[in-house]
């Protein structure tokens, strides 16, 4: 922990110094960059934008994990529908995500419908890849165990089914999250007028790095916490049981 | 009944054939034969979780069955205690307990499966089944290895909880002293394909048996074995 902070530190002095030799605008010191980021803080830019992409982000995220979830489990389990929903995966997976989202914003238009669902989209295809592999590695024993207690399903669904699938929602969300917060931006920059995505593409135009980093490390500072502070956690969660047979 | 396999490599293996019999309600019925004639393959067939095979199968209206497989399944995301509750959400608390403690596990209800012995998780799984007050118990080999004292214990807690209940019981082993010793009627599987050569009715189960009558009937199983090894 003490040399992980002592290597930020690090890469901040480096900063610093190379922005002192450059002495350029394209290149501001880091008391700069916190300057601007007070500066949209206090007007309420900041935390507007934040707030908003952020719920981007979450929506997305949620949509395509739970149909990821939902497909991953069906074709996981069902050799016919694997069959049927492969091929779309296959073009799903190898569409690139400008290709989607410029679609979306095509036939949709310019609204947060198409963002969000041109997010979701994008990773979609991860998430129902992961899970399927997931259901297809279920315990056929368990199973039939459950069924012969004559488990509702509901017991069946929380105790058997999705701890058994905990660490493969863990993998997905994990990817996931670092797909759909990098995307949403991409999204946010061509067709919102709103976001940090919309700030970035501003800052972008007039060559303003101050304000483009402003943006930029507050929305990275808030996705590691919730990497490291929520998703880290929940795998642990998930899979304590197996940590104690260790 | 009949029953086939088709095997990984594409041939049909014909597992039983003619495989017929019916078990009286409240007793305890053992199906004794050697390893990899079918045993197993007949319980799954019994308690519906294999549709795939000729003939049928008639359970009672309302069978509840309590079932102990070859490997104690337990959920290893749960407690014992959770494994218990989950199969039997109607059970008391006070009676998982009791259970629990009949058979030896009451001091590892907080653990995981994975942090107990073979021969705890069998117990476990036996008290699963015990807990949903089944009118039909199936188990599949329950008490291979455990030690034989505790094989022996846990056979009596048996014949007491069927005596209690009265639960139709379906005990599949190898071992004929055991069954002898346990059951009502025993079934002799052989062949192959399997089917049950012969049937014995126990006149004096259990606590009723001499020493000179489980000799008997031992002698009787010996001979049909002999004969059909022959
Ligand atoms: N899924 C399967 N596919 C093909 N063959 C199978 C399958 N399951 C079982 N068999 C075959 O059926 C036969 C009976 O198997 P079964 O598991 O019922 O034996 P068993 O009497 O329970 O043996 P054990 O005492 O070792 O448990 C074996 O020859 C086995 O190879
Ligand atoms: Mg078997």
């Amino acid at each position: 922990m003490l040399l992980r902070i002592l290597s930020l530190l690090l890469l901040i002095a480096i900063w610093q110094a190379a922005s002192m030799l450059a002495a350029s605008r394209l290149l501001p010191e880091p008391l700069a960059v916190v300057d601007v980021m007070l500066r949209e803080a206090r007007s309420g830019a900041l935390f507007f934008n934040l707030g908003t992409t952020l719920a981007r982000v979450a929506i997305s995220f949620a949509l395509a994990m739970f149909f990821g979830t939902l497909f991953g489990i069906l074709m996981g389990r069902s050799v016919t529908l694997d069959r049927l929903g492969d091929p779309w995966l296959v073009v799903l997976l190898n569409l690139p995500a400008l290709v989607i989202i410029v679609l979306a914003y095509i036939w949709i238009g310019l609204t947060d419908t198409a963002a969000i669902l041109a997010v979701a989209l994008n990773k979609l295809p991860n998430a129902t890849v992961t899970i399927r592999e997931g259901a297809r590695s279920l315990d056929a024993g368990l199973e039939e165990m459950a069924t012969v207690f004559a488990m509702p399903w509901q017991t069946r669904l929380r105790h058997v089914l999705l701890p058994q699938l905990a660490p493969y929602v863990a993998a997905a969300t994990r990817s996931g999250l670092s797909i759909v917060w990098k995307i949403v931006l991409v999204v946010e920059l061509l067709g919102r007028s709103n976001g940090v995505g919309f700030e970035i593409g501003t800052a972008f135009q007039v060559f303003d790095v101050a304000l483009l980093l402003a943006y930029a490390l507050p929305f990275v500072g808030i996705m590691l916490a919730i990497e490291s502070f929520l998703v880290q956690p929940f795998e642990q969660h998930v899979s304590r049981w197996r940590i104690k047979t260790a | 009944m009949r029953k086939a396999f088709r095997t990984a490599s594409g041939e049909v293996r014909e597992v039983l054939r003619d495989f017929s019999t019916s078990l009286a309600v409240g007793k305890i019925h053992a199906l004794v034969g050697p390893s990899g004639y079918g045993k197993t393959t007949a319980l799954r067939i019994v308690i519906g979780l294999d549709r795939d095979f000729e003939g049928m199968v008639t359970l009672p209206l309302g069978t509840k069955i309590g079932m102990v497989f070859q490997e104690p399944r337990l959920l290893p995301w749960r407690s014992v205690l959770d494994n218990l509750r989950l199969a039997a959400p109607r059970a008391s608390e006070a009676n998982l307990v009791r259970i629990a403690t009949d058979l030896g596990i009451a001091g590892h209800l907080r653990y995981f499966p994975g942090e107990l012995s073979l021969g705890l998780a069998r117990r476990v799984a036996l008290a699963r089944a015990f807990a949903v007050d089944p009118n039909f118990l199936v188990l599949d080999e329950p008490f291979v290895s455990l030690d034989a004292a505790l094989a022996m214990r846990l056979g009596d807690e048996l014949v007491a909880l069927v005596e209690h209940t009265e639960v139709t019981t379906l005990l599949v082993t190898h071992d004929i002293d055991e069954a002898i010793r346990l059951a009502d009627h025993i079934m002799l599987l052989g062949g192959r394909p399997a089917k049950i050569v012969a049937d014995f009715d126990i006149a004096f189960p259990r606590a009723a048996m001499t020493a000179n009558y489980a000799a008997k009937i031992k002698a009787q199983i010996g001979a049909v074995i002999a004969e059909a090894v022959a």
